[in-house]
């Protein structure tokens, strides 16, 4: 079963790629506002040309 | 990094600032793509669930593929699955993260002709994939069935998206990068590796190919890959797509942004340890089996931490939900989610999945997830996007809401059905007589009582796809009455990288495609060298009796695959009495060291296949595959007329044995150069069988193959018992 042994490597190499992001995630400071990011993304940043109406709201954080 | 960034002001001409002023930057999102991979979305989505409502059909009138071999159901169920997960899901998980992705990284996508390339690349491939399925040319490996030219064009295609991804991140003016483009990455990386894990495969033509593995190793990677597929394909894009477009259709923050981290890395570290627990009570050793029924379980964890996140979200807005179809599709979706993620760790347990394997169970399962969780979010998002890419807003709320109830109503009927006749089926193929004997041992008997249950999912199936057809008349509406907007304008905040980041600049000069391009060219350089050396030494038989195929036999058992014969037919006896008593002894991993790809199929639609060999003669066979019905009275498999008229392939006979002696089959030196003949030796030996019996047939028809190949399933065993 020398196939366990390759794909326990690959499913431990994907995990060593993600504890690597995990760990430049935290130590570059991602993770030190748990609440801002959650709302900014509520935020638009297109800018509207005047006259251009947009009624759909469901979604919209008008500013 | 600059967390303390400032807050941001839409306000154009406003700069925003804790004080300092901030150069505003001004660029436009890419809407062009967005749209192409949503009429994607909804063309193929339309495409592959009425392929799977046809092949829902057939399952209680086969009649309905007219006796065209190219619709027959062991072809047209590949691409059910295959269009449904790669081409509607596929699709929408572009269509999103190309919207999302400039949006939460406040910036273009990286390259417009890299997201072209993608878009139309993608779709050669499914085209190049429905084209290929109908004409039988397949891997037989679940989800994986593409032939290895388009393997190769799914890597190419999957690795030009990674380029835009990264490229889209390394200039992104928002440092902090939001928990969506977390699931994002994990999905680009984790598909990239099992899908190149799972594709090896040693090319005999342009169109056909054995698995590098074989038996038990092929099933463990198959099924390693199958689960993954479902994790980071069908699960973590989604999961990325929830995060932004549920709060944004609320209107509202995620319920909690610490649980969506929380849940996001404990997802993705336990998912990928789950697979084996696709092979419980197989050959695998046992130790791995329990392995993937432990992570199974655990799993349970992130994957509710993700729903209730998704369902809190819409605390105390459940007013808007009431009005809103984009927040009921997406409240469905999720609470699926849930249901689904549930359901597979209890799937997972080795004495639930004892019952409930190789049963119509699965297929409820799948389609909780399928038709729930990844459909209805997608027609969530659709309904939110595509009025905003048009600026205007939903032509018609009544239509959206008659989509959603119908829709609802379809995933229940599929579901209940389904569960009911799973429920039925198990008990019948394990229930035994007083006198120890089995009480149903026609297989035949435990199909016939649920194809009414296969109507009612037909019927469910049905509705469901009403649903999406009104939908589309809905959104077509809305995309006339607007006015499509290719490039949005934005600004933001001209941000200056913050130099702590080691490697960043670097990283964001040319050298990116390079880096990139040549990693994965060392990575597949190095998986080719060393996996062909470990795996065919691993290969040595552990039953001395199993034999390599014959070149007749070798050639039924390509067409058996070519007609996806293991769409219904497992040949895998799980160690239970019921099953050794039905259909003899279980199943050894031995047996199976040269079978390349595996063949054990994961549902029970007709009886396991494993021990077939001598179970009926010749002329049964001969019979049965031309009028099923004539042998077996009310039998739902479709008629295989065709094979008594195609000649078998003898053109690739030498090569065949030449390239699965390559991966390990010891064929004895210079057979390839005799194959043909003893091929047409023992055809016409199984002619003049069927000629004594008052059949008249030719020596070199398909038929021959496939009867040679199904005489010798499950025999070599035996050879050592009568030795003995």
């Amino acid at each position: 079963m020398w196939v366990l042994i390759i794909l326990m490597f690959f499913s431990l190499l994907v995990a060593l790629i993600f504890l690597g992001a995990f760990i430049w995630a935290v130590k570059s400071g991602q993770y030190d506002d748990k609440y801002t990011p959650s709302v900014r993304i509520l935020l638009d940043d297109d800018v509207r040309k005047s006259g251009v109406p947009d009624s759909h709201n469901s979604g919209r954080a008008e500013g | 990094m600059d967390k303390n960034k400032p807050a941001y002001s839409s306000d154009a001409g406003k700069t925003a600032g804790g004080g300092a002023a901030v150069q505003v930057e001004t660029f436009s999102y890419d809407n062009q793509i967005v749209r192409s991979f949503a009429l994607a979305t909804i063309i193929w989505g339309v495409i592959g669930m009425l392929v799977g409502l046809i092949a829902a059909v057939q399952l209680f009138w086969p009649q309905l593929n007219l006796g065209i071999q190219y619709v027959s159901f062991g072809r047209i169920r590949p691409l059910h699955t295959n269009a449904v997960i790669f081409a509607f899901v596929g699709n929408a998980i572009f269509m999103g993260v190309y919207y999302s992705l400039q949006r939460l990284c406040r910036t273009r996508m990286y390259s417009d002709l890299l997201g072209k390339i993608n878009f139309w690349g993608w779709q050669l491939i499914i085209l190049s994939a429905v084209i290929t399925f109908a004409l039988g040319y397949i891997t037989s490996k679940e989800y994986a069935e593409l032939e290895w030219p388009i393997d190769i064009a799914i890597a190419v295609v999957w690795v030009i998206f990674g380029i835009n991804l990264l490229g889209t991140l390394l200039k992104r003016r928002e440092p902090h990068m939001y928990v969506a483009i977390w699931f994002y990455i994990a999905t680009w990386v984790t598909v990239a590796i099992l899908h190149i894990v799972n594709s090896f495969e040693i090319p005999v033509s342009l169109f056909k190919s054995y698995s590098l593995y074989a038996g038990v190793q092929d099933a463990l990677v198959e099924w390693w890959y199958g689960h993954n597929a479902v994790a980071f394909f069908l699960t973590t894009p989604y999961l990325g797509l929830m995060y932004y477009f549920l709060p944004k259709a609320a209107n509202r923050p995620i319920y909690s942004y610490r649980l969506s981290i929380i849940h996001f890395w404990s997802l993705i570290f336990i998912y990928i340890w789950a697979g084996p627990h696709h092979l419980l009570y197989t050959a695998l050793p046992d130790w791995a089996q329990s392995l993937g029924t432990v992570f199974s379980i655990m799993l349970i964890a992130p994957s509710w931490g993700g729903m209730i996140n998704g369902l809190l979200t819409l605390r105390g807005a459940w007013d808007k939900v009431r009005e809103e179809p984009v927040l009921k599709f997406m409240v469905v979706a999720v609470t699926a989610y849930g249901m689904a993620t549930f359901e597979g760790p209890m799937l997972a347990l080795k004495n639930v999945n004892a019952a409930l394997h190789y049963t119509d169970w699965i297929i409820a399962h799948v389609h909780i997830g399928a038709l729930g969780w990844n459909g209805f979010l997608t027609f969530g998002i659709l309904y939110w996007l595509i009025p905003k890419l048009y600026r205007t807003e939903l032509f018609s709320r009544k239509l959206a809401n008659v989509h959603f109830w119908i829709g609802t109503l379809g995933i229940v009927f599929v579901a209940l059905s389904l569960y009911w006749a799973a429920v039925t089926q198990s008990l019948m193929w394990k229930q035994f007589t007083p006198l120890g004997v089995l009480q149903y041992p026609n297989f035949l008997e435990t199909v016939l009582k649920i194809i009414p249950m296969y109507v009612i999912r037909a019927i469910g199936a049905s509705a469901y796809f009403a649903g999406v057809i009104i939908m589309i008349v809905n959104l077509v509406k809305t995309m006339k009455k607007g006015h499509f907007q290719k490039d949005e304008m934005a600004e933001a905040p001209l941000v200056m990288h913050n130099g702590g980041e080691k490697g960043h600049r670097w990283l964001e000069s040319r050298p990116v495609q390079f880096t990139i391009a040549a990693a994965v060219a060392i990575l597949i350089g190095g998986i080719v060298e060393f996996i062909p050396t470990f795996l065919v030494k691993s290969n040595i038989p552990t039953i001395a009796s199993v034999k390599p195929l014959t070149a007749l036999e070798q050639q039924g058992r390509d067409i058996y695959q070519r007609e996806g014969c293991n769409n219904c037919h497992s040949q895998m006896i799980r160690p239970f009495r019921s099953e050794t008593q039905r259909y003899g002894k279980y199943s050894k991993a031995g047996e199976y060291v040269y079978d390349h790809p595996f063949l054990w199929g994961s549902k029970r639609t007709g009886p396991d296949l494993h021990r077939e060999g001598g179970k009926y003669p010749d002329q049964w066979h001969y019979y049965h595959m031309q009028n099923p019905s004539s042998m077996s009275p009310g039998s739902i498999m479709p008629s295989y007329a065709w094979l008594y008229t195609q000649k078998i392939d003898i053109g690739q006979t030498a090569s065949k044995i030449s390239a699965l002696r390559k991966i390990g089959v010891p064929y004895v030196a210079g057979y390839e150069n005799v194959a043909n003949e003893e091929l047409a030796r023992q055809a016409l030996a199984i002619q003049k069988r069927l000629i004594a019996n008052g059949i008249a047939v030719e020596a070199d028809r398909e038929i021959i193959a496939i009867i040679a190949y199904l005489q010798r399933l499950g025999t070599d065993i035996k050879v050592t018992q009568a030795m003995k």
